[in-house]
């Protein structure tokens, strides 16, 4: 038991902690708010809040609770939100209304609610970290695989049947060290990684609906990426598009230190959204944690790492889990924060020395791993962080960290933004590193021209680019008809293609099918186009095609008749082509 | 009993620091009283062992520490709030200044407010129209939304913001409970007064409640003020049950306040001297707009903050929209060719309008003729930027066609006046007749539905 000597915003040093270990949470005050100690000095311990410290002052009591920040993990995490420390969120507003109250003691998961669960071991069979103990249908779209903790080994001696709290024991098992009683809860501390068997690389893309992500810049399953851009940009509904549509199994979303609002909008929007594949509802795959700016700064700290061990828990179980972070700018940002209160030398713009290391960190948890178990499943967690670079400038400490580590670059620019082109993903600025890795999947899943013609598609961008340079300085007419096509067909696919509307009910996703076909129409207009050309058809009817403008709309064209709408628009094209041609004319 | 202290050992700018106190908690606020009776008040930033440190919320001038007092009062800083508060004029400490009767609070508030549950808001969808078409058409607000406005000096965001307070409704609720609060941070005593002979002038001075804190007034009073505004705000929203537009003008002066303790406590500066919690200073103040479930009113934000340079990317706008949700942006080219009000279109965004808007809000085409707008002015400015240099004649007829939709777009479509107030319908209307400008096969943003039915008919007549 120690006492407050200072207090300074979320930071409080108590003397008398001699006995107390680093990243241990203690009880601060009479009020027990909830603190972690970060830095050690003989008996003074200095302690990050995570909750507001008005009223606090000298001589009051701190008192440890002996363990790290952990956060418990069983049935009930999904379709539930969390704040920053995993303390529900729904059930704080029924103990103290509509503002968060300080001190509150709720437990982060329901202890009496009764599971059904299936066993999945029986009574002789000797078991290790990570295999399966019983299953538990969380929701609809969840299986819960309830693992043996690690560092846990032994032969099961008895399995309980029918239903269970969370902390109802299920098995009992023999270890080395005597008979234990193992429930479905566990808890594991944020700060460290899951243990898993080994790493792989990735190869399979996640998906996410999106075109432009899927078709030029994919991510992998068990891929890391970053969404930096300013204002306005766009981050939040590129990272809600891919909570909504990626095909992952699992999708834990971070919205740190961002709009309450937002958190709202999920909360609203989640429930009424159908998986394409699956066809139920989005939240009941989904994991919300919620630290909105206006709550305290330290537990912004701590919910990135809440959210990436909830992930790893269900990458054990063998799931593919997307992870977004909204926004690791302000979590980065917390940590200055406390880091100045500290009185740390600053590295960069205040930032801590060591903001880097942690941001990699952070991503390095991300991965495909082969989970620990006899099953060896294959899991993955994707993880996908938003950076909110001051004025969109990317040399900021925040963003050059994350750059060091991520593998696929989702920029996105605000003049895009200005003339509302969305998804504002930059097309000339953004990368995937990924790209090469998932080539000969794209090829057996996809179509086996995929890559060609994706190629093809950048390199019509890029000269664009040089090309509008050139008429920038002297106008159009000093093109020729062959560049002036290839300024068309480029702008189809930015307007027809690469723009996507989040908020229609069609555009908003994208099947892979229904990308090729798109891709394919405006690819083939090009082709053909050039073509004509050479056979001195007149550009300007080949530019006012009619059949452009269905072209155009292809996007809004419902899934299931794709192919059949396709079929008749490549049709029209050609035959419309044909008639330009077969006009012919004198070259102008 | 509180105890007084005699121990005052420093002032320093805005900083104070009392020894040899005992059971100080930290942000109480603190009385100084001076032999000459005096008052002035303060918070206690730090605590550390004996010793408080204290930040004054009134200058200093003519404090002197030998013969002052101090007194730690138990709690935060507060306001005292009744239904009394609508036309009455407060200083930037909430004490009223119009020499009208002391104000008999029904209760004191702490101002810093506490976090709003996520779970307890309620998504803002009512559509506010404003009568002003560059933001009810493209940018549209709706209750419960915060929507600064970045502006630079000498642009005419005063005349925005009174325009907005006079006009905004909510169609089909005529009849909701409204109220103006109207912070006044460091603005000159010219711009406050405008505010208040327009408020008087429309009758809406009777629903309103004014903060003043003038630019001659001592800086660190700033740093109260705005939290002053909000608090009576939350008070007439969430336990009377009105709608209220909140204005602070201006948090350029609020966040250079902030700056000064900062500086004076040798702070580890982040960006442009400003304190590397700005973000989540300015973010309490903003996130305290919206509406919660099951209360009847709700708080819409109109923050106004000059640009230093007009700079965008300066800290105070920057982390301003990394919070709030969108911006609209003046543009100081707008202003010089005389569009009123000079709203750059292109940069200024509604982040809440999806919500806000179509079949049973405002009309089911908003959102694609909105887009389709947008996409058009942008194509228009470009061609016209292409114009400059090269000349019209390098110009496709199609670029041409796009330059002259974006002239008359912003002629009729931007600068309507400040006095001009149109209704949505009037504003869908006239976004139509400028889309006529161009082919119809063009409007590729546009459901075929929606053209069929409301392309006008007489498209050939120019707007």
């Amino acid at each position: 038991m120690g006492t407050i000597v200072k207090v300074s915003g979320p930071l409080i040093v108590a003397s008398g902690m001699a006995d107390v270990k680093m990243y241990d949470v203690v009880r601060v005050s009479h009020r027990r708010l909830v603190g972690e100690v970060i830095e050690l000095r003989g008996d003074m311990a200095s302690i990050q809040v995570y909750e507001e410290t008005s009223g606090l002052g000298p001589g009051e009591p701190v008192e440890s609770t002996g363990v790290p920040l952990s956060v418990e993990l069983a049935p009930g995490l999904i379709e539930s939100i969390f704040d920053g420390i995993q303390r529900p969120l729904a059930l704080i507003r029924e103990q103290s209304g509509d503002r968060i109250a300080r001190g509150i003691e709720v437990e982060s998961l329901n202890r009496t609610k009764k599971w059904p669960f299936t066993p999945v071991v029986k009574v002789g069979d000797r078991v290790t970290t990570g295999d399966i103990l019983v299953t538990v249908q969380e929701s609809e779209a969840v299986l819960h695989k309830v693992l043996v903790p690690p560092g846990v080994a032994g032969e099961i001696t008895w399995v309980a049947t029918g239903e269970a709290t969370i902390i109802d024991p299920i098995v009992r098992l023999k270890t080395s060290g005597g008979e234990v009683e193992l429930p479905m809860l566990q808890r594991w501390p944020v700060r460290r990684g899951r243990p898993y068997a080994e790493k792989q690389s990735p190869t399979e893309p996640m998906l996410t609906g999106q075109r432009v992500i899927d078709t030029f810049f994919p991510i992998a399953k068990g891929g890391v990426a970053a969404v930096p851009g300013p204002f306005g940009s766009g981050k939040t509904v590129v990272q809600h598009q891919l909570a909504k549509w990626a095909d992952a199994e699992i999708i834990v979303y971070v919205g740190c230190g961002e709009r309450g609002n937002e958190m709202t909008d999920v909360l609203m929007e989640f429930p009424e959204l159908h998986d394409p594949r699956t066809g139920l509802p989005l939240m009941k795959r989904t994991v919300l944690i919620a630290n909105t700016s206006d709550m305290p700064v330290a537990a912004r700290e701590a919910s990135i790492y809440t959210g990436i061990t909830i992930a790893e828990y269900f990458r054990d179980m063998g799931y593919k889990v997307a992870l977004m972070a909204d926004s690791t700018s302000r979590w980065a940002e917390a940590l200055r924060e406390m880091s100045g209160r500290l009185e740390e030398m600053p590295g960069e713009e205040g930032y801590p020395a060591y903001l880097s290391s942690r941001v990699a960190e952070f991503y390095e948890r991300a991965g495909l791993v082969i989970a620990l178990g006899a099953e060896k499943r294959l899991g993955a967690i994707s993880a996908i962080g938003a950076v909110s670079p001051p004025g969109g400038d990317l040399s900021e400490p925040v963003t050059q960290a994350t750059l060091r580590v991520i593998k696929t670059f989702w920029g996105l620019s605000a003049n895009l933004a200005y003339r509302r082109h969305f998804p504002a993903i930059d097309w000339l600025q953004s990368y995937s590193l990924y790209a090469d890795q998932l080539k000969s999947w794209n090829e057996e899943n996809l179509a086996p021209n995929w890559n060609q013609m994706v190629q093809d598609a950048m390199i019509l961008l890029q000269e664009e680019a040089e090309l509008e340079e050139i008429v920038r300085l002297v106008g159009i007419d000093a093109l020729s008809f062959k560049d002036r096509l290839t300024l068309e067909s480029a702008r189809s696919v930015r307007d027809d293609y690469l723009h996507q509307n989040a908020f229609h009910e069609i555009d908003t996703y994208t099947s892979p099918q229904k990308s090729l076909r798109m891709l394919s129409l405006i690819m083939e207009y090009n082709e053909l186009g050039q073509k004509a050309l050479l056979s001195f058809a007149p550009f300007n009817r080949i530019v006012d095609l009619p059949v452009r403008e269905t072209i155009g709309r292809f996007k809004y064209v419902p899934e299931e008749e794709v192919e059949e709408q396709y079929a008749t628009v490549l049709e029209t094209l050609r035959s419309q082509m044909q008639a330009v041609v077969a006009e012919g004319g004198v070259r102008e | 009993m509180i105890k007084e202290y005699r121990t005052i050992r420093e002032v320093v700018g805005p900083l104070m620091l009392i020894e040899e106190v005992e059971g100080v908690t930290y942000n109480e606020l603190v009385e100084i009283r001076q032999a000459n009776g005096e008052l002035r008040s303060g918070r206690v930033l730090e605590v550390n062992g004996d010793k408080a440190l204290v930040q004054l919320f009134v200058s200093g001038q003519g404090l002197k520490i030998d013969d002052a007092k101090a007194r730690f009062l138990g709690h935060g800083i507060e306001l005292g709030v009744s239904l009394d508060m609508l036309g009455r004029v407060f200083n930037g400490l909430g004490e009223p200044i119009d020499g009208g009767d002391p104000l008999i609070p029904e209760k004191r508030l702490d101002i810093n407010g506490e976090p709003l549950n996520p779970t307890a808001r309620d998504y803002p969808n009512e559509f506010i129209q404003t009568g002003v078409s560059v933001i009810d058409g493209l940018n549209t607000l709706v209750r419960g939304q915060k929507l600064p406005v970045f502006s630079g000096s000498g642009l005419p965001h005063a005349q925005l913001a009174a325009q907005i307070a006079r006009q905004a409704r909510v169609i089909g609720d005529e009849t909701a409970n409204f109220a103006v609060v109207f912070a006044a941070v460091g603005i000159t005593f010219e711009e406050a007064n405008f505010f208040i002979t327009d408020f008087t002038k429309t009758g809406a001075i009777e629903r309103t409640v004014l903060f003043v804190n003038l630019a001659n007034d001592p800086a660190i009073e700033r740093i109260a003020t705005p939290r002053m505004a909000i608090t009576a705000a939350e008070y007439l929203a969430y336990e009377q049950g009105m709608h209220v537009l909140v204005i602070i003008t201006d948090i350029t002066n609020y966040t250079e306040a902030l700056r000064e303790v900062s500086a004076a406590r040798k702070e580890v500066p982040g960006r442009r001297g400003y304190p590397g919690y700005l973000y989540t200073d300015l973010a309490t103040m903003y996130e305290r707009a919206g509406r919660i479930k099951g209360k009847a009113g709700s708080i819409t934000q109109i923050p106004i903050l000059t640009m230093p340079e007009d700079d965008k990317t300066h800290p105070i706008p920057d982390l301003t929209g990394y919070i709030t949700e969108g911006q609209i942006v003046f543009s100081r080219d707008f202003n010089r060719r005389g569009l009123t009000p000079p709203v750059d279109v292109l940069q200024s965004l509604s982040r809440l309008k999806d919500k806000g808007i179509g079949a049973g809000k405002t009309r089911e085409d908003h959102a694609d003729t909105m887009n389709q707008l947008y996409a058009a002015y942008a194509r228009g400015k470009d061609a016209k930027e292409l114009a400059v240099i090269l000349g019209d004649a390098a110009l496709s007829d199609m670029d041409k066609l796009y330059a002259k939709f974006a002239d008359a777009f912003e002629r009729e479509y931007i600068s309507q006046g400040f006095n001009t107030n149109r209704t949505i319908f009037e504003t869908l209307e006239l976004g139509w007749r400028l889309l006529a400008l161009l082919p119809r096969s063009e409007l590729r943003r546009i459901r075929d539905a929606y053209l069929d039915k409301y392309w006008p008919n007489d498209a050939a007549v120019t707007p």
